[in-house]
C-alpha cells in the first residue's frame, strides 16, 4: 500500500522529522493561513506513482495568480495515467544541497538495506542503473536493528561536518523506526534538503507498507488509484487479475501457472488479455473469472488452464458450467484440464456444451491461436 | 536417495489440529511421511490423526527426537511458531503459511540463520521426496521417484513441471518449493548446492519467476561451479508488465529489477538450458541426459 506524499508526511511529523510548512487541498483557496498566503509556494501533485516531477506535477508560484492557475492545470494533469485529486502547497525551501535517504529490502539476503547518497532529488532508480558507485548501501539485519554508529561513518564518507552528520543520522534513525514500524518495503526521503541556513528538512517523502500489515493500520487502507477500474473490482472479491494489452482472456489456478499460460500464448504467437488466478480461497469462484475477463471488451477469445492438486478440476469445471448456464459467455472457450477431478470436470463441461477440451496446455494453447485466427 | 528428507525423517507437524493442519497432514500420512507429533498451543495431551499432540514444541522435544518441522499455522502466529521451532533445535523448518508480513519473516529467518538452521518459505507448497516423504502441500499423484531435482517458487507450476518430466520418462530425487514471497529463508543457490553433491541427483529443474534477483545470484553460482550438472530452467513471467503483482507476493518487477530478460540472461551465459514453455522442461532434459 503506497501512501500519498502528504500521508508519509504526517507519519514524519509524528517521528520528528522535518517537513516543509505546508497543507493539502482538494480546492483552490485563496487564505492558506499566515505561512502560506502570499508567499513564494510549491504546489504538488499528489499521485502514487514517482516521475511526477518530470512530468511537471510539481509547480513553484510565485504571485497568487500563479498559485490559482497551477492549481488548476495540476488537477488536471494526468501522470502516467494517474490524475490527482488533492495538491499539497508547501513552502520553497532555500536549498543548498540535496540528499537521498531511504531503506528497502535486500530480497535474496533477507536483510534491510540502509541506502545514502550525496545525489538526492535525482531518481534513485535511474542512479543506482547509470551511477551504483553514488549510493552507499549498508545491510542491516533486522534482529540486531539501528546500529548508530555503522550509519553515522558511511554518512561521514560523503564529507559533512559533524553536527551535520549527526542531524542526519538521527534522521536515518527516524526513518528506520518507520521503516520496521509501519511494516513497509520502501520508505524514503528524496530529496532531504539541507537549506542555506544548515537546517535538514525532508523535501519528499515515500512510503509504501507492505500489503500482509496495512490492516494494522486502517487509517491508510484505501483503494489504490494504481489499480485499472476491473483490477479494483476484481481485488473487492478477492481476485489477483492484471489487465493486459491483447485479445486472449486467460485463467487459471495457481499464480505461477497463469504466469506460464501468458507465456504459453506468446509462445504460439498470441496476446494475452489479463493474467487471472483463482486457487486457494478463490477457486470455486470460476463463474466471477469469466465476468471479469469478459467485462475487457478486447476479449476474443478464452483460455482456462487448470492443473488440479488442492483447487479441485471438477469444482472449477462446476462453477464454469454455471457461467456458461447463465449465458454471459459471449466468446469461444478453450479449456485443458488435468491433475485432481479432471476427469469429472473435463465431463461437466462436456455436458455444458463446451467443445474445445483438452488435457495438457500444449495442444489447447496451439488451439486457441488457431481459433482466434478465424474469428 | 534424495535431499533434506527421506522415509526416515522424523516430522513434527506445528498447527497440526487446524483445518490446514489436519488436512494436508493427513495426505503426508497417507503417502508414508514419518510425522511423529503435532504442535497446537492449548491442545497439548490430545491424539490427532493417531498422534500425539503437545502445547509447545520444547514440550515435544522433551519426548521425541525431531529432524524436521512444517509449520501449517495462520500467519499472525508464524512468527511465534517459527522462532520455537529454530530455538529448539529442529534443523529443517518448512513454512507453509501465507500472507505473512515480510517484516515477521525478516525476522525469523534472521533468527535461523544464526541458529544454523535451514528454513524453507514462507508461503511454500513444501518439499517432497517421491515414495519417501513430505512436507507441505504437493500433490503426489503426479510426481515419481527418479533422478532430476526440482527447485522452483511456484505450486500448482510446480506440480505441471513435474507431469511433463514424468511424460519424458523423468522421475524426481527431490522436489523443493522455495516459496512465492519477496522473503524467503532459502535460495535457488542453496538448495542447487545440495542438489550437486546429491550422488543421485542426475540433473536439475529450476523453476524461477519475476521479481528479486535469486535466479540471478544462482546463475553467477553455477557459471563458477566446479562440479555442474546438467541444468535446465523454465522462468515464468516473461510477458509480466513492471510494477504488478502477478499473484505470488514477491512475482513482481520493480525498480529495474526482476524481470524475466535479466534472469533468462544470466542463466544462459552460465550454460544453463532455458525452456520457454514448460513442457519443454522434461524435453531439453532428455537431450542433456544423453
Amino acid at each position: 500500500m503506497k501512501l500519498y506524499e502528504f500521508e508519509a508526511k504526517k507519519i514524519f511529523t509524528e517521528y520528528s522529522i522535518p517537513i516543509p510548512t505546508g497543507s493539502v487541498y482538494e480546492q483552490y483557496n485563496a487564505d492558506r493561513g499566515r505561512h502560506l498566503t502570499n508567499k513564494p509556494v510549491v504546489l504538488k501533485s499528489q499521485v502514487l506513482t514517482g516521475g511526477r516531477g518530470k512530468a511537471g506535477g510539481i509547480k513553484p508560484a510565485f504571485t497568487e495568480e500563479e498559485v490559482r492557475n497551477g492549481f488548476k492545470q495540476l488537477l488536471s494533469l494526468r501522470i502516467k495515467g494517474l490524475q490527482a485529486r488533492q495538491i499539497l502547497i508547501e513552502e520553497q525551501l532555500d536549498i543548498k544541497r540535496e540528499i537521498y535517504l531511504g531503506y528497502s529490502i535486500l530480497r535474496s539476503k533477507a536483510k534491510i538495506v540502509f541506502m545514502i547518497s550525496g545525489e538526492g532529488g535525482m531518481d534513485i532508480e535511474e542512479l543506482a542503473r547509470t551511477r551504483p558507485e553514488a549510493i552507499i548501501k549498508l545491510s542491516i539485519d533486522i534482529l540486531d536493528g539501528f546500529n548508530k554508529n555503522h550509519v553515522e561513518s558511511l554518512i561521514g564518507k560523503l564529507g559533512f561536518d559533524e553536527k551535520t552528520t549527526l542531524e542526519i543520522a538521527d534522521i536515518a534513525r527516524a526513518l528506520y523506526r518507520i521503516f520496521t514500524e509501519y511494516e513497509c518495503d520502501v520508505a524514503e526521503i528524496n530529496p532531504l534538503v539541507i537549506t542555506g541556513d544548515g537546517k535538514l528538512i525532508a523535501a519528499d517523502a515515500r512510503i509504501s507498507i507492505y500489503d500482509e500489515a496495512v490492516h494494522k493500520h486502517p487509517e491508510y487502507q484505501k483503494e489504490e488509484d494504481t489499480y485499472t477500474p476491473l483490477e479494483t473490482r476484481a481485488r473487492k472479491i478477492n481476485l489477483g487479475y492484471v489487465e493486459l494489452d491483447g485479445d486472449i482472456g486467460v485463467t487459471g489456478n495457481g499464480a505461477g501457472l497463469n504466469m506460464a499460460t501468458l507465456d504459453i500464448i506468446t509462445y504460439f504467437g498470441g496476446k494475452p488479455a489479463n493474467f487471472l488466478e483463482v486457487s486457494g480461497r478463490t477457486y470455486h469462484k470460476a463463474k466471477e473469472a469469466i465476468e471479469i475477463i469478459l467485462a475487457n471488451p478486447n476479449v476474443k477469445i478464452i483460455f482456462g488452464n487448470f492443473f488440479g492438486c488442492i483447487s479441485r478440476c471438477d469444482v472449477i469445471a462446476k462453477g464454469l458450467a454455471e457461467a456458461i448456464k447463465s449465458g454471459i459467455l459471449n466468446v469461444p472457450l478453450v479449456i485443458a484440464m488435468r491433475g485432481t477431478g479432471s476427469v469429472e470436470g473435463l465431463e461437466t463441461l462436456k455436458n455444458a456444451g463446451v467443445k474445445e477440451l483438452y488435457e495438457d496446455d500444449i495442444d489447447a494453447g496451439k488451439r486457441v491461436v488457431e481459433i482466434l485466427k478465424t474469428l | 536417495m534424495s535431499i533434506l528428507i527421506n522415509k526416515t525423517t522424523k516430522v513434527l507437524v506445528s498447527g497440526m489440529t487446524g483445518k490446514e493442519g489436519t488436512f494436508h497432514s493427513r495426505k503426508m500420512l497417507d503417502m508414508g511421511t514419518n510425522i511423529v507429533c503435532g504442535v497446537t498451543p492449548g491442545k497439548g495431551g490430545i491424539t490427532h490423526l493417531g498422534k500425539p499432540v503437545y502445547n509447545s514444541v520444547k514440550e515435544a522435544l522433551a519426548e521425541h527426537q525431531i529432524d524436521a518441522c512444517g509449520i501449517f499455522v495462520p500467519s499472525k502466529f508464524t512468527l511465534p511458531a517459527a522462532n520455537e521451532a529454530v530455538d529448539g533445535g529442529i534443523n529443517i523448518i518448512i513454512a507453509i503459511t501465507e500472507g505473512i508480513s515480510p517484516h515477521d519473516s525478516l525476522k525469523f529467518i534472521s533468527n535461523a540463520k544464526k541458529h544454523n538452521v535451514m528454513l524453507i518459505g514462507p508461503n511454500t507448497p513444501g518439499i517432497l521426496t517421491p515414495e519417501e516423504s513430505k512436507i507441505g502441500v504437493l500433490a503426489t499423484e503426479y510426481v515419481k521417484k527418479g533422478n532430476i531435482g526440482v527447485i522452483s517458487r511456484s505450486g500448482t507450476l510446480t506440480v505441471e513441471i513435474c507431469y511433463c518430466l514424468v511424460k519424458e520418462g523423468l522421475g524426481q530425487s527431490t522436489i523443493v518449493g522455495l516459496g512465492g514471497d519477496p522473503v524467503v529463508g532459502t535460495t535457488f543457490k542453496d538448495i542447487y548446492m545440495l542438489f550437486e553433491k546429491d550422488e543421485k541427483t542426475d540433473g536439475v529443474i529450476i523453476v524461477g519467476e519475476i521479481g528479486g534477483t535469486m535466479e540471478e545470484e544462482l546463475a553467477d553460482y553455477i557459471a563458477n561451479s566446479q562440479n555442474k550438472i546438467p541444468t535446465v530452467a523454465f522462468i515464468a513471467g516473461q510477458n509480466a508488465p513492471p510494477g504488478k503483482r502477478m499473484g505470488h507476493a514477491g512475482a513482481i518487477i520493480e525498480g529495474g529489477m526482476g524481470s524475466a530478460d535479466s534472469k533468462i540472461k544470466a542463466l544462459t551465459k552460465a550454460g544453463v538450458s532455458i525452456a520457454d514453455v514448460p513442457w519443454e522442461t522434461g524435453i531439453l532434459m532428455k537431450d542433456l541426459l544423453k
